[in-house]
């Protein structure tokens, strides 16, 4: 695709970032262009600075308390509801995936089917999880002890670069699907199925802050997201300098850091759509309860 | 300062509240099999009508011998590929039935009403969204099923299912039967109660909004004869019942000589404990919702009152001062607490068990305010003082607003009393003492046990019970691998 068409000019997009329901332009004022596959220039990003970064997890964690206690049925129902929005626009997700990786007509749509999938399948997560993850301990004293995953908090994501739109979803959507809030940072060389996705948020009840996008470069923002102190975790696609950096800086408040390597297959539904997707999602809570006659 | 005459609460009324809305009801109706309406074969037609006014909604078929086997043949046929179809896919079929369900809640909330005689309240709060929620929550076990069971590996599905539900319920119990089948890749026939069949009928309409491969669920309307024929047909690999404990035993010994999987949800004489130390009007409000829900017509009805003795009379005073406050009427309205009793056979049987506790030497009390209509089936919120644990009243079910009020003085006597029963589907637990709560829990002999609370359900929570209430679970993971090949 080319900024122009037959004989007529199409109108230029920027791309804008997605806080707190809102889509800002970015504090800095920054923009970079995005281009496809063969360097013909497509739309401009902004380019989300440690401010935007700040602005996104402030609006996560005022998220946090709602989405985590909202009742599994209801956050399972509202990624159905993404789902629904996505399926109609798997034409322009194909065609964004062809765009800006070159791929062919049949694999971008497989990815977007796959990837659309891959919501309805946490869409029916998010009800389970306990029942296959929780269980009550057979402790021998007189007490009722259970164990029951429960939410990080706010996390920060890293997405892949290569599979934009896959891979960008299966970092996330566990996350979100068990209760926390996210703060992602789009495929810096291919963050326009991202976009759409931030785009179809609001109109599937995904409550404001729950989920929030920023488009900019790594060597800006993967600093940021390890230095924000409330954060509480990470989900980082991440080369294993880079990977290094997230764990000390991440240090400082403790963050759970999940490194996935780039050339991870998230085809892999095992992987990526079974108990252990949810790895650096949930935690784990114990309650222990006294049983007495008197 | 002036003092200012309030009148008297107990003379207020509410204004008529009707539900307005009226499905669109065919004068007849069809058996629903492989994804279409057909003429039975037995070429019989049964009467369907509501409870609440003795009118006829409609009439539908009863199927025979040929029908149900053309409907087993549909779902033997329909199931190798249903099965086969990835997980994933089969999900998106129940995620497309729960939503169509919740779009088309009020209609089926009035139907299920018409055609049951529960307050449109309770279903258009309880039975609709519980069975959207259940269909919802299955779809999403289609393609975690490997995670269901600790090593189960890929699970496999029994095959073709023979369902048979009861009139209490009859759209929730409709999709606690098909969701977790069809989610593990079965297919069912399904038989709905002789009195209730029109929700699951337009249940079968969504089944063809949505293209759900003909064959996968089949409905046979009928009455007693068309259930035996379902159970004793040899082509099913599972038999799910929800009903009486005597039927049930019937089926049992039926499908003795086959190897067949069971599930069996039946009778129950739940036992309701509160103890001295309970938040007492919370207690009552429980007891109320335990007995008076669905004009206690539900197999898990906390109809056995167990009341700490020192506090026996003021509960008793506080629980017939709230019955005093029942509404019982037309279940259309929607202020109506207590609907009408789902048909003149069980409105008998409930007035049989009153007459018996009386002759035993109970006292009947009877309580509830609005306006009895002059047609129905109808049958007043009743307490029964005095009831000794030897009493009929006490060992046998009702299956009606009719609760039995007995007392205990210790912990042991109320557990010994609670578990002094053949049946063992319900409990309740009334005290704010959690640690004896949760020890009381454990004690007591029920496959549910609610503690400070009563007649909760959630797709994701198991149901069922132990001794002769039956035995299998409903809803959850468990309840899943009812529907597991082993």
């Amino acid at each position: 695709m080319s900024n122009t068409k037959n004989d007529r000019v199409t109108v230029l997009k920027t791309h804008k970032l997605f806080i707190k329901g809102a889509y800002p332009r970015g504090e800095s004022g920054r923009t970079h262009p995005l281009r496809d596959v063969d360097g013909g220039l497509i739309g401009h990003l902004c380019t989300g600075s440690r401010k935007d970064t700040r602005e996104a997890v402030e609006a996560a964690r005022a998220a946090l308390p709602s989405w985590s206690a909202a009742t599994p049925y209801l956050r399972g129902q509202i990624l159905h509801r993404l789902a629904e929005m996505l399926e109609s626009r798997a034409a322009e997700l194909t065609q964004a995936i062809r765009d800006t990786t070159g791929a062919s007509a049949k694999k971008a749509r497989a990815e977007v089917d796959a990837g659309i999938d891959r919501i309805v399948c946490f869409a029916g997560w998010s009800d389970k999880i306990t029942s296959v993850l929780g269980n009550q301990n057979p402790v021998a004293q007189p007490f009722y002890n259970f164990t029951s995953p429960e939410a990080v908090g706010t996390i920060g994501v890293i997405a892949p670069e290569s599979s934009s739109f896959l891979g960008f979803l299966s970092l996330w959507l566990p996350a979100v699907c068990a209760g926390n809030t996210v703060v992602c940072m789009a495929s810096e060389s291919r963050p326009l199925p991202a976009l759409l996705v931030a785009e179809s948020m609001p109109n599937s009840d995904v409550p404001a802050g729950v989920f929030n996008l920023i488009t900019g470069l790594r060597k800006e923002l993967l600093p940021a997201f390890a230095a924000h102190r409330d954060l509480d975790g990470l989900i980082a696609c991440a080369n294993d300098k880079e990977a290094a950096g997230l764990r000390e800086v991440g240090a400082d408040n403790l963050k759970r850091v999940r490194v996935v390597a780039e050339k991870t297959d998230f085809t892999n539904e095992h992987a990526w759509e079974g108990p252990e997707a949810f790895r650096g999602a949930v935690e784990y809570k114990t309650v222990w309860h006294p049983m007495s006659a008197e | 300062m002036a003092s200012i005459t309030q009148p008297s609460s107990a003379s207020w009324d509410y204004a008529p509240a009707p539900e307005s809305f009226r499905p669109e009801i065919a004068a007849e109706h069809g058996l629903f099999i492989g994804g279409a309406f057909v003429k039975p074969k037995s070429g019989k037609f049964m009467k369907v009508i509501n409870p609440a006014t003795e009118e006829t909604l409609t009439r539908v078929a009863e199927a025979g011998k040929a029908d149900v086997a053309a409907a087993v043949e549909a779902a033997t046929k329909a199931q190798r590929k249903w099965a086969r179809l990835p997980g994933k896919e089969r999900a998106k079929y129940l995620f497309r039935i729960a939503r169509r369900l919740q779009e088309r809640a009020r209609e089926f909330a009035v139907l299920e009403t018409l055609n049951n005689g529960k307050p449109i309240k309770e279903s258009r709060d309880a039975d609709v969204p519980e069975s959207a929620k259940h269909f919802f929550h299955h779809a999403g076990w289609c393609d975690k099923l490997r995670y269901a069971m600790p090593g189960g590996g890929e699970a496999k599905p029994v095959g073709v299912c023979g369902q048979i539900i009861p009139w209490n319920f009859p759209l929730m119990m409709a999709a606690w039967k098909i969701a977790p089948a069809l989610a593990c890749g079965n297919t069912c026939v399904l038989k709905p109660a002789e009195t209730t069949p029109l929700t699951a009928l337009r249940l079968a309409e969504i089944f063809q909004e949505v293209d759900l491969p003909p064959g996968v669920v089949n409905i046979l309307t009928g009455g007693p004869d068309t259930g035996k024929l379902v159970a004793g047909h040899a082509g099913f690999n599972k038999i799910a019942f929800t009903g009486s404990t005597e039927v049930g035993k019937a089926i049992v010994k039926a499908c003795a000589g086959r190897s067949v999987r069971l599930t069996m949800e039946l009778g129950g004489k739940g036992a309701h404990i509160v103890f001295a130390d309970a938040a007492i009007d919370q207690a009552v409000e429980g007891a109320i919702q335990g007995i008076f829900f669905n004009q206690g017509q539900v197999c898990c009805a906390g109809s056995r009152l167990l009341v700490e003795e020192s506090i026996a009379d003021v509960f008793r005073a506080k629980l017939l001062q709230r019955m005093q406050q029942l509404r019982v009427g037309d279940p259309m309205d929607k202020n109506t607490d207590v609907g009408a009793i789902n048909s003149a056979q069980q409105r008998d049987q409930i007035n049989r068990y009153v007459q018996i506790a009386r002759t035993e030497g109970a006292e009947v009390l009877e309580r509830c305010s609005g306006t009895i209509p002059a047609k129905g089936f109808w049958c007043k919120p009743t307490a029964l003082a005095g009831v000794q644990p030897s009493h009929t009243v006490a060992r046998e079910e009702i299956f009606g607003p009719v609760v039995a009020l007995m007392t205990f003085r210790t912990v042991d006597e109320a557990i010994a009393r609670a578990n002094d029963s053949a049946y063992g589907l319900s409990a309740g637990v009334w005290t704010e003492k959690s640690a004896k709560m949760f020890e009381v829990a454990r004690r007591l002999r029920a496959g549910v046990v609610w503690c400070n609370g009563f007649n909760l359900f959630d797709a994701a929570s198991p149901f069922g019970g132990v001794k002769e209430s039956g035995f299998g679970r409903e809803g959850g993971r468990h309840g899943l691998l009812e529907y597991m090949a082993h």
